[in-house]
């Protein structure tokens, strides 16, 4: 039955239209500007799975297309198909191909994982606090600086936030860096980013959260570390009780997934 | 009037429902003052006054309209009302508004209530997007933009997608499976009449001081337990769409299981029944859930439980586990009775036995136990435990091996087949078919959790979930609603008419879904009223093709109208199929068939020389010596 088909010639055709698909889809960045170590790697799984996922299209449409082109009943035929109710090597492919491919993803996936969320020495931890509709952040240390609605972290240093939620849920991104996390009143949730940019970026909340909710937006800057410790001893600002009580009571989950080594 | 009060019926349903109505506003009065509260309340969310007479009432109307009434009166030693069949079937268009025990009545009156809230619905969504055409407020607030997609999402998927395929279902699956009826006529036409009262809920939030519930369709706990009394209609309103999903799926399954013809073994069961089956035992055991979360957030908002509030011991992410764990699930219950669907479209039209029948069904099947393992995905950037994000990842990406099995599948049964597209239901088919692929690919995407954490919450994911739902789950309903009109209605509908709606629909999907892929990419979260302006070019591309896609609708409903009153007759078998269903007249008799069928093969036999998938009763005398020859399925 598969010999009666130009497999050859529809595998070719295939190749060609995914390969076309993938340099055109490649040429686009489609996650906008890269400012976070974590952000190359992402976009790099990103680019492989496009790829394949310009195969698998490329494979239904030329599937689809030659069918519909070749086996189009002519006007006026009302006779039936042949009578292939399947075949059993095919559908074993078709089980097995895709999920070698799947689980090609998924482990590739895992170790960009563990890289992204990898701990390095000598992090510097930054406290964000989020309520309707704004956000504010803590320096902890001797003088437990705070300030509201700008978020200031220094270039090539690993941050990790520690993020509380006053009110309902907030949500944590700068698209920029990739790094997204649920702020959840009575947990401290935790991101992990190392910026690798200086600039000036937007910090967006992505969990609704009620009436301002498309407003909730803080101004952040990367900048060099001499620069940042300026900033930040500049501010006059200390965390307010309430909000070291927070920080107190906040639940830690665990912010290293299994196998990243070292939990 | 007392005479039309003692009947049941419309009159006697809506006393029912101011009467409990009172009763609930009585009770409430009377447990306050028994409690020591003030009478009226003062608490600032819970509003009991109006939450237990939201719940009364539909009871009432139930009760008053005729739904309980042979129950009752069994249950209380009463003669039972003598079965003579009057609540059964169709005479006037009257019947159709009465409480009727037929499955042809019942789903045609699903089918035609669940198309008016997706038109409601889509409504929604054309004030949605006019909003979001340029950067900025221009035409709704904030408040009550948020209440807009809830609204919006809420009708779609609780009062359309799911209970659209129930109808269809409950018009074909009987008469399929050669069945005189389903297995539970009077709970049947309960679980309908309940659905009605779940978008009557959902709609009437807007009349709520504080607007219409906005939360979003997912409600996440806290914002939703702080929300204003539109969201207790939400709460309410998903109780009895649940329910009713629950009654039916229970009403599928005992009928598949008991009530299949002589000879309709499973492995001779069409692939419809298949997905119904499938669907069903997705329904029965997930639907609680949502059921069970939504009445834990009512407790917290009215009787000041602690379940999802932290500083009353409460655990804020448990909300979310519950919610998916129906939820994920729920995608599944909104596509597989459409692969059902396609799965008959696409043999009968390419006149081609279904491609491995076999893997088809058990693949179904796959993706019922793969579901249940997945429902984390949705809450990869939520804080829940980071070991969890590995497994589910792993699951998630697993399941998108089933789901290609049946593209696959699809694809093969076209092979050496003689493909007649002159349907608009076959055009649907394969138009999902390119569709329902591409929100798979993106699925696979928003399985990798790095890619996730990027692109969660934003209109990626709105790109995603309307590619695989009105790409995919409303392409299915189109197609069987174009396929199975000859049936219902015994009218052909205008198949240029069907072409325009078709490439309207196709065009209008695309142009409207596609894009929101990058802007999501690009940085634009969702559920927001205003956005950046950099996306505000692309903004206006999506609102152009939206409401394109809006205005063709309105071709469908002109097409399906205008057809049910003038089209010209269907014979039985318009698509010359082999199913049972169309070996009967178009509309069936009453109670379908008069003598039960005999079933001989299997159900695609196109193209084997004899095979027979059904002897019908009338005709069994002729062929009853030599015995059909039986391939494949046998």
């Amino acid at each position: 039955m598969i010999g009666r088909l130009p497999i050859a010639k529809m595998f070719a055709a295939t190749l060609v239209l995914a390969a076309a698909i993938s340099v055109v889809m490649l040429q686009i960045n489609w996650n906008g500007q890269e400012a976070s170590t974590a952000a190359p790697k992402i976009d790099t799984l990103l680019d492989v799975m496009i790829v394949i996922s310009a195969f698998v299209f490329a494979l239904v449409m030329v599937m689809l297309f030659y069918a519909l082109w070749k086996f189009k009943a002519k006007p006026g035929d009302e006779s039936d198909g042949e009578p292939i109710h399947g075949n059993t090597r095919l559908e074993v492919a078709w089980t097995l191909i895709p999920t070698i491919i799947v689980l090609f993803g998924a482990g590739y996936s895992w170790a960009v994982l563990d890289e992204i969320e990898e701990p390095t020495k000598n992090p510097i931890t930054v406290d964000v606090f989020s309520q309707q509709f704004a956000w504010s952040f803590g320096y902890p240390g001797k003088d437990n600086a705070y300030v509201e609605g700008e978020l200031h972290v220094p270039l090539d240093r690993q941050v990790h936030f520690k993020m509380h939620a006053l009110d309902v849920l907030h949500s944590f991104w700068v698209p920029e860096w990739r790094i997204k996390k649920d702020n959840v009143p009575g947990i401290t949730t935790t991101a992990i980013v190392t910026p690798d940019k200086p600039g000036t970026y937007q910090l967006v909340c992505t969990e609704l959260c009620g009436l301002g909710h498309a407003a909730m937006r803080a101004k952040v800057v990367v900048e060099p570390p001499a620069e940042f410790r300026k900033w930040v001893a500049g501010l006059k600002e200390t965390i307010p009780d309430p909000y070291l009580e927070v920080i107190r009571r906040d639940t830690e989950t665990d912010p290293i997934p299994v196998g990243a080594g070292g939990a | 009037m007392v005479a039309a009060i003692k009947q049941p019926g419309w009159i006697r349903g809506l006393f029912g429902a101011v009467a409990a109505a009172a009763f609930g506003v009585a009770l409430v009065v009377v447990l306050r003052e028994v409690s020591g509260l003030p009478i009226w309340q003062t608490e600032q969310t819970g509003y009991p006054h109006v939450v237990v007479p939201l719940i009364m009432a539909p009871l009432g109307f139930l009760a008053g309209f005729g739904c309980f009434d042979y129950w009752l009166r069994w249950a209380a030693g009463m003669p039972t009302i003598p079965d003579d069949h009057s609540q059964h079937g169709a005479k006037s268009w009257k019947d159709y508004f009465r409480f009727n025990t037929d499955h042809k009545v019942i789903g045609v009156q699903y089918v035609v209530t669940t198309f008016i809230f997706f038109f409601i619905g889509g409504l929604l969504a054309m004030l949605i997007r006019a909003e979001l055409a340029q950067p900025g407020s221009q035409i709704v607030d904030a408040a009550t933009f948020n209440g807009l997609f809830s609204t919006h999402a809420v009708l779609m998927i609780f009062v359309f997608v799911i209970p659209v395929f129930a109808g269809l279902a409950n018009y074909v699956l009987p008469l399929m499976i050669g069945a005189p009826d389903m297995a539970f006529p009077r709970l049947n036409a309960l679980s309908f009449w309940m659905l009605p009262l779940a978008g009557l809920l959902f709609i009437g939030s807007y009349l709520a001081p504080g607007g219409a519930f906005d939360a979003g369709w997912t409600g996440y706990a806290p914002l939703s337990t702080g929300a204003p009394l539109g969201q207790s209609f939400f709460n309410l309103g998903v109780q009895f769409a649940g329910a009713s999903s629950i009654a039916t799926a229970l009403n599928f399954l005992v009928t598949i299981i008991t009530m299949r013809a002589p000879g309709m073994t499973f492995w001779r069961m069409p692939l419809l029944v298949w997905a119904n089956l499938s669907t069903s035992l997705l329904v029965v055991a997930a639907t609680p859930f949502i059921a069970g979360a939504q009445f834990m957030i009512l407790f917290d908002r009215a009787l000041g439980t602690q379940f999802f509030q932290f500083a009353g011991g409460g655990d804020v992410i448990s909300y979310q586990h519950i919610f998916w764990f129906y939820s994920h699930p729920a995608v599944y219950i909104m596509m597989l009775p459409g692969f059902g669907i396609i799965s008959e479209v696409i043999s009968t039209h390419a006149r081609k036995p279904i491609f491995g029948y076999r893997l088809m069904a058990l693949a179904l099947i796959g993706i019922v136990v793969l579901s249940y393992s997945v429902w984390a995905h949705h809450m990869f950037v939520a804080g829940m435990f980071a070991w969890l994000r590995v497994p589910m990842m792993i699951t998630t990406l697993l399941i998108a091996v089933p789901t290609g099995i049946k593209i696959f599948s699809w694809l093969g049964t076209l092979y050496f087949g003689k493909i007649h597209t002159y349907s608009t239901a076959m055009l649907f088919s394969l138009a999902f078919i390119v569709t329902f692929t591409i929100g798979g690919i993106s699925g696979v995407m928003l399985g990798m959790v790095p890619i996730d954490i990027h692109v969660s919450d934003t209109y990626f994911i709105v790109a995603h979930i309307h590619f695989v739902l009105f790409g995919g789950s409303v392409f299915t309903i189109f197609a069987g609603v174009y396929h199975w009109f000859p049936k219902m209605t015994g009218r052909m509908y205008d198949e240029k008419l069907g072409r325009v709606h078709f490439w309207g629909t196709v065009i209008g999907t695309w142009g409207t879904f596609i894009p929101m892929h990058w802007v999501g990419m690009d940085g634009m979260p969702r559920r927001v009223a205003d956005y950046a302006t950099q996306f505000g070019e692309w903004n206006l591309l999506i609102s152009v093709f939206a409401f394109m896609l809006g205005a063709v609708q309105l071709v469908f409903v002109y097409n399906m109208v205008v057809s049910w009153r003038f089209g010209p007759r269907a014979g039985g078998n318009p698509w010359r199929a082999n199913t049972i269903e169309w070996q009967v007249s178009s509309p069936p008799p009453i109670f379908n068939f008069d003598e039960i069928p005999r079933v001989v093969g299997g159900p695609y036999e196109f193209g084997v020389p004899g095979a027979r998938h059904a002897i019908m009763g009338d005709e069994k005398a002729e062929a009853s010596e030599p015995e059909p020859t039986v391939v494949g399925q046998a």
